[in-house]
């Protein structure tokens, strides 16, 4: 078990992370969700025993963390934004260097290496150079590295950033495999199809501060919206969507280049009438479909700013 | 915490050997050059000393300049060629020749006359190069010998002699000022010297055994190398071995200082910090595998200095050994306090080849410190390469015990333990972004 309490990180007069709190238990995936420079990689960063928070306090399953040999670093496994691997070596030695940072040695390290390099499907390049990896390949071995001690939490800072989609599938798998394994993810990202995927609560942080903490249908609700209509106008010529914002469950009507979103409170009761008005006013549709406000609906909701321009 | 040391210390190993070029860097480059001034310097001692390079000029032409050529000629520390003042100037601005010597008209006539009676002194010109201000007392020191004996020689045998002489006794008799004890007195001595240069001249010369004449530097000079042993020959590549082991040697330890700080900006630094490893075992790993590499590097180019050009630990083996692990433990102290103090890689890299370099320098790595002016040898007491040069000269080619490595080890840990402390002291743990 996880426990963050108001954390608080201040670098001159920036504050970096202010009052952070959040748990998470074994087999759940807490996505922090936030623009870069939110303090997502502080936050992870003092939960990993990198620096000390200024106030507030990390708990592993109810033991603060205490100095840099504290043995409750064992409980955590860190796969690091960046590439934490030297090109120069190969994976195999790669491996052998950080599973001994841990004090493992001999069989037992031979044995948990086997197991990571086959989760992360790269024992065939086990004895080649880093360096001749893919970014792909890289990152998964990034991944396999921080799970040499069979840590009880994983900590993942923005671990698929400069991947292609296969291997951020891969490691996606990769992940929902260790969940069911019992462990306990804290994944950051500011890609909100990944906290959609992959979390079972998105925490969102803005400027140090939590602004969200709920699972992605608690997020949701917090819209006044729930579903967009989106209806493609055959003649969007003069169109004025003024009367439908007076029909029941109807939030939004407007329109642009030719597609009407409609947005509603419920899908169910509200989509029959706004089509019926349509029929009936004479404006023919070709197509109808209908989408689900994302986290990027949900941060510009919460804060008023976009979340790819923060 | 045996394991997570010895592995961060392997995968430095490790890191090093597998980058040739460093490898290559830091070995086959200081063997390079450290032959090259080992050569330079006078090899094994079995090569010709090398000579001065120096021009006469003789616009006298008289039986004197013509002497003092002769005598600067026969100096096995020159190699003197004639020339015109033009081309002499020419060659010594453009560091052709160390020296060049002009002799000007009528000098012959005006040194004897200023040997007796006290007439003004002539000049010889001497136009040198000033990189070569060393040289310069020397061909000064072997010019005084040289006009000497010339010059006395000349007045007390030969013909332009006489006639100066019958000459200055003509001026004596005539002279009305001069009080007459002491006219008696010169006129006798005149009058004798004058005697006896026409029984010379009567005589015939009996070749063997006979002497030279003019007045002669009355000593000679035996030169004698002191090295480990009598019979031992100074060998340069000793020093310059150690020299440029020092010099590359440190130049790894700034490469250690700067991957440290390379280091802290990556994600591998997080992951260390994340270890349950103590701020010692990752700093003091690093040490050690920097001092393991110094100490490598030292033993395959003395190895290779003994093979190949005969240099041999004439002193104790084992105060060789410690001032090289020594001066290795410096080097690493000296790469952590680079990292610890470094804020851009860029930076920190100029400032510490700057920083080594200097310390190489004053350190008498290319240059033995004995050449220094004596200020600045008081200096070099305070610069860690000067240590571990006196030490490394004193164990090889001066063939000294472990007692007289025991100061120089001493202070090499001095530097290393004030290092350390500042680096350990300075050091910023948390990753930079």
């Amino acid at each position: 078990m996880l426990e963050v309490n108001a954390l608080k990180k201040v670098y001159g007069k920036v504050v970096a992370v202010d009052g952070i709190s959040l748990r998470a238990g074994s087999a759940e995936t807490i996505g922090l969700l936030g623009p870069n420079g939110a303090g997502k990689t502080t936050t992870v960063s003092m939960i990993a025993g990198l620096f000390p928070p200024d106030s507030g306090e990390v708990l592993i399953d109810g033991r603060p963390l205490r100095g840099d040999t504290d043995p409750v670093k064992r409980k955590i496994g860190l796969v690091p934004q960046n590439i934490a691997l030297y090109d120069e070596l190969s994976a195999l030695d790669n491996l052998n260097f950080l599973g001994a940072l841990y004090d493992l040695g001999g069989a037992a390290l031979k044995r948990t290496i086997a197991e990571a390099l086959d989760l992360v499907g790269l024992m065939d390049r086990a004895k080649d150079k880093v360096g001749t990896f893919s970014g792909g390949m890289k990152r998964r071995l990034n991944l396999a590295a921080a799970l040499l001690h069979d840590p009880q939490i994983l900590l993942l800072d923005e671990p698929t950033v400069g991947v292609d989609p296969q291997s951020r599938n891969a490691i996606f798998d990769n992940l929902e495999t260790l969940k069911k394994r019992g462990k306990t993810l804290l994944y950051t990202t500011h890609y909100m199809e990944e906290a959609e995927r992959l979390c079972d609560r998105i925490i969102i942080i803005d400027h140090g501060k939590v602004i969200a903490n709920d699972t992605l249908q608690g997020l949701h609700r917090m819209l006044p919206v729930t579903n967009v209509l989106v209806i493609e106008l055959e003649n969007a010529d003069g169109f004025m969507a003024d009367p439908l914002r007076a029909l029941p469950e109807v939030v939004s009507a407007e329109v642009q280049e030719g597609v009407l979103r409609v947005g509603l409170h419920d899908l169910s009761s509200g989509a029959p009438p706004v089509l019926r008005w349509l029929a009936e006013n004479g404006h023919r549709y070709p197509h109808v479909t209908s989408e689900r406000p994302d986290l990027e609906t949900v941060f510009l909701t919460l804060t008023g700013r976009s979340l790819r321009d923060s | 915490m045996m394991i997570p040391f010895w592995a961060m210390v392997r995968k430095d190993l490790r890191l090093f050997f597998n980058d040739r070029r460093a490898v290559i860097v830091g070995l086959l480059v200081p063997i390079l050059l450290a032959s090259f001034f080992g050569y330079l310097f006078g090899g094994q001692g079995t090569t010709a000393t090398s000579r001065m390079q120096v021009l006469a000029i003789d616009q006298d032409a008289s039986a004197i300049s013509r002497g003092i050529v002769a005598h600067l000629s026969g100096d096995k520390n020159l190699e003197v060629k004639s020339s015109t003042p033009d081309e002499a100037r020419e060659l010594v601005r453009k560091g052709k020749v160390v020296a060049a010597i002009v002799i000007p008209k009528g000098f012959g006539t005006e040194a004897g006359h200023a040997l007796f009676a006290g007439g003004e002194k002539p000049q010889i010109a001497i136009l040198y190069d000033p990189s070569h201000a060393v040289e310069l007392s020397m061909v000064q020191g072997i010019l005084t010998g040289a006009v000497m004996q010339a010059v006395s020689k000349e007045m007390f045998a030969g013909q332009s002699g006489r006639e100066m002489m019958k000459e200055s006794l003509a001026k004596i008799e005539t002279n009305s000022e001069m009080p007459a004890a002491e006219k008696k007195t010169l006129s006798d001595m005149l009058g004798s010297v004058e005697k006896w240069n026409e029984q010379q001249a009567q005589e015939p010369a009996s070749g063997q055994g006979h002497a030279e004449g003019g007045l002669a530097i009355p000593f000679q000079t035996q030169e004698e190398a002191i090295t480990a042993a009598t019979g031992v020959q100074y060998n340069s590549y000793a020093h310059a071995f150690g020299g440029m082991g020092i010099q590359f040697i440190l130049f790894m330890g700034i490469d250690v200082g700067v991957r440290l700080l390379l280091l802290r900006q990556t994600g591998l630094w997080q992951r260390l910090r994340a270890a349950p490893i103590s701020r010692s075992v990752l700093l003091g790993s690093r040490a050690t595998s920097a001092a393991l590499i110094s100490g490598f590097i030292l033993l395959v180019l003395f190895s290779f200095a003994r093979l190949v050009f005969g240099v041999h630990i004439q002193g104790s083996f084992l105060g060789f050994v410690g001032v090289c692990a020594a001066f290795s433990l410096m080097t690493a102290a000296f790469g952590l306090m680079i990292a610890a103090f470094g804020k851009t890689v860029e930076a920190t890299r100029g400032y510490s080849v700057m920083a080594t370099l200097l310390m190489v320098m004053l350190g008498g790595s290319w240059v033995p410190t004995m050449f220094f002016p004596q200020w600045l040898q008081k200096i070099t007491v305070a610069i860690p390469t000067r240590w571990a040069m006196d030490g490394l000269d004193g164990m090889t080619w001066r063939g000294l015990g472990l007692a007289d490595a025991c100061k120089p080890i001493g202070m090499l840990l001095l530097f290393t333990l004030l290092f350390g402390v500042l680096a350990v002291i300075s050091f910023r743990w948390e990753a930079e972004s």
